[in-house]
């Protein structure tokens, strides 16, 4: 996988391609220079090289496939290239307190899960492993890693202690075919010794160790997923860590609440619930734990989206008459409306990049499809050219709509309803879900590199997770009926 | 105290009494087991005394507060007869009560062959506050038997030609009922999605208020509400099942 005799013009021609995509895939200086700086930091082997490409790779490899997008065409990350070989010993207990044993399992499990949910490296199977794995740097035997048959390039190992109620994690991550210099990170964390705490440790030192071997990207460990659950016999707003982990209520409307929607500083929930007065936007503080007052529209209210600056949110209401989107100030003042067409117009969701541009559902011709116009209303462009589509949500980098679509559509045509990735620009689109029954709220991580959706492919609606190629498919909810999954913005 | 002790004592002898008997038995079982021969059979046991029968009723069974009611019981074969409440009884017979609320009788008749029991419920109802309203239907009762809903084709808010019979129907007994306000439920089926289809049920429930309107329906008598696919009529995944839950559902509002 390493090719170390590389003459040294090969890798600065590639790490120049590197960072030109990079700038087309994030539209922005900032991120480019992010790059550059990690590039430059580190020492560029050719497995962390190949690593950075894997966004690229991932997105090009799409695209490329979807000329052909009418087929079930395979994608993914590994398509001409191999994501970097990460072995992930568990760590090793350094004290004897009878904790130690729960929290390390809770510590291993969830950084396990995480570094294998991100896409972004390939875990050697522990089967591979030495019989000796260390737990700190002296106990590293180099060939034991770095050969076959682990033949790792890269090595997260440490070990965690609970002293007096408090837990202590020591991580690092070794590139091991670098002997002579090989600490790229080098952590410690503390913290009250609780199952939650070694969980939250675990997301902090994997999203670490993502950032570095991904591209200069934040990791998604510890960000959330807010959706709507009926376990309580209502439909209420739920909260859940992105991996599934520590699920819990937050509304107590005891009507029907959805579509929740977090803003982008993770301060406020807006969401649409059923009063006495009808459909009206609810609005729950996260730091205050309760819903806070948000004027009422009149009519029927549905499906707030946050703008990318937090300062607006556009809904559709029919308080005019027919259902149609509007946008308000985040207090909920200066409403005003941006559609006149017969509708219903329904959906809406800011481009989460420039926010310059809201994508919509609308079924003015029809069978619902999906728009986009200007964030001022002006120049609607049909996005989908049959079906029927709904529920658009835009990627991180404001390339991509991933939207539900019934592509098939028709008497006799039960067709199915399921995910689909759409480029904003040329409207060329790829099928991410396959025979899975009926797939709806797509919703992007804030790495771009991950989609959770709804889907009733085990019988009833529920919450799963995949890579934005379609694969590495999980599901995050088992208990009740879940739906409509947001993620939140980081 | 002496008496209960000489009990305890008797009991405690009869138990010991009975535990030798079943030892004894148990022996003689496992002998006959061992010695495979049948046992003889044991005698018919004596015809048991026939179980006594109790019955009991009470007329009439609703009465209001202040008003008396028959209780009539009768049983055989019991040489205890009580109610609850009224205390021991002849073996049949009848009483007047008139108790202060709902009460239930509960007759218990005892006899070498048993015990048997019987009960009945009085229920007594608070005397009327003023004279009962008249039998004839209520507004609302009129309200539900002839309004009709309003049903669609899938994806559409528009109202179908065979739907325009009912709407009419709806908006001249409405116009006759001009003091009845009511709401207005648009519904969808399951398929779709959950956003778009609250939305087209809000057109469809607008829909229908719009042409009460041109019927000459006072919009200020008329709410309407969109359900979406939050609330099915009808639960199954088939085409008429689908077909009940696309609609403009009317709710009398009280």
């Amino acid at each position: 996988m390493i090719d170390r005799n590389l003459p040294m013009r090969t890798y600065r021609s590639t790490i120049l391609s590197y960072t030109v995509s990079f700038r087309t895939l994030h539209n922005g200086s900032n991120r480019m220079d992010d790059g550059r700086k990690i590039f430059s930091h580190c020492a560029l082997t050719g497995a962390r090289l190949l690593s950075a490409l894997t966004l690229l790779i991932l997105f090009s490899s799409l695209f490329a496939a979807s000329g052909f997008a009418q087929d079930w065409v395979r994608t993914g990350s590994g398509l001409g290239v191999d994501k970097v070989r990460l072995a992930v010993p568990d760590f090793k207990p350094s004290s004897a307190d009878p904790q130690n044993a729960a929290l390390l399992k809770t510590f291993n499990d969830t950084f396990w899960n995480d570094l294998d949910n991100s896409g972004v490296v390939e875990l050697v199977s522990k089967s591979f492993y030495p019989l000796q794995v260390p737990g700190e740097p002296t106990e590293i035997t180099f060939p034991a890693w770095n050969a076959p048959p682990p033949n790792a390039a890269m090595l997260a190992f440490g070990n965690l202690a609970v002293v007096s109620g408090k837990v202590t994690v020591q991580g690092w991550l070794y590139d091991v075919k670098n002997t002579a210099s090989p600490q790229v990170l080098g952590k410690q964390y503390s913290d009250n010794a609780t199952d939650e705490a070694a969980r939250v440790i675990a997301h902090k030192f994997a999203d670490e160790i993502i950032f570095r071997l991904g591209g200069g990207i934040p990791g998604i460990a510890e960000s959330k997923i807010y959706f709507v659950s009926d376990r309580s016999g209502h439909k209420e707003i739920w909260i859940m860590d992105y991996d599934g982990s520590n699920q819990r209520q937050l509304t107590r409307q005891a009507s029907i609440s959805l579509s929740p929607r977090i803003s982008p500083d993770g301060s406020r929930l807006a969401f649409s619930s059923l009063t006495k007065s009808g459909w009206d936007i609810l609005m729950y503080s996260m730091e205050l734990n309760r819903v806070v007052s948000f004027p009422r529209f009149g009519g029927t209210n549905l499906a707030p989206a946050w703008s990318p600056d937090g300062t607006k949110l556009a809904l559709s209401s029919s308080r005019g008459g027919n259902s149609q989107i509007y946008e308000c100030d985040s207090s909920g003042g200066n409403l005003h409306r941006m559609t006149s067409g017969k509708g219903p117009d329904v959906s809406p969701v800011w481009n989460r990049k420039t926010g310059s541009q809201i994508a919509f559902v609308s079924g003015s011709t029809g069978l619902p499809q999906v728009y986009t116009m200007e964030a001022d209303g002006t120049n609607q462009q049909r996005m989908t050219d049959q079906g029927y589509a709904v529920s658009p949500n835009w990627s991180p980098n404001g390339q991509f709509l991933t939207l539900a679509w019934i592509r098939k559509y028709g008497p006799g045509e039960p067709g199915s309803s399921d995910i689909y990735l759409m480029d904003i620009a040329s409207k060329q689109w790829v099928q991410l879900t396959h025979d899975g029954g009926r797939n709806d709220f797509p919703s992007w991580s804030p790495d771009g590199r991950h989609i959770v959706f709804q889907s009733a492919r085990s019988g009833k609606e529920e919450i799963w997770m995949m890579l934005a190629d379609g694969t590495k498919l999980h599901q995050l909810t088992f208990t009740g009926r879940n739906s409509q999954p947001n993620w939140s913005w980081k | 105290m002496k008496r209960i002790n000489v009990k305890n004592i008797n009991r405690t002898q009869q138990s010991k009494k009975m535990l030798a008997t079943v030892i004894a038995l148990c022996a003689i079982m496992m002998l006959g087991a061992c010695k495979k021969k049948a046992a003889p059979p044991p005698p018919p046991p004596p015809p048991p005394p026939p179980a006594p029968t109790a019955s009991i009723s009470v007329s009439p069974d609703t009465i209001q507060q202040g008003q008396s009611s028959t209780l009539s019981w009768q049983t055989s074969g019991a040489t205890d007869v009580s109610i609850d409440g009224i205390g021991a009884v002849q073996a049949s017979g009848s009483q007047q009560v008139s108790p202060g609320e709902s009460t239930t009788y509960h007759l218990v008749a005892k006899g070498s062959g048993g015990t048997q029991e019987a009960t009945t419920r009085l229920t007594v109802s608070p005397p009327p506050q003023a004279e009962a309203p008249a039998p004839s239907p209520s507004e609302e009762d009129l309200f539900g038997r002839t309004v009709k809903d309003v049903y669609f084709d899938y994806d559409k808010s528009d109202i179908r030609g065979d739907q325009q019979g009912s709407v009419q129907a709806d908006a001249q007994f409405l116009g006759q009922h001009s003091n009845v306000n009511f709401t207005i439920e648009g519904h969808c089926d399951e398929r779709g999605s959950t956003e778009y289809n609250l939305a087209l049920g809000d057109q469809r429930a607008s829909t229908v208020k719009n042409a009460l309107v041109a019927a000459g329906v006072s919009a200020s008598r008329i709410k309407t509400i969109s359900y979406g696919k939050e609330k099915p009529f009808c639960m199954e995944s088939n085409e008429s099942c689908w077909q009940q839950n696309r609609r403009g559902h009317f709710v009398y509002q009280k």
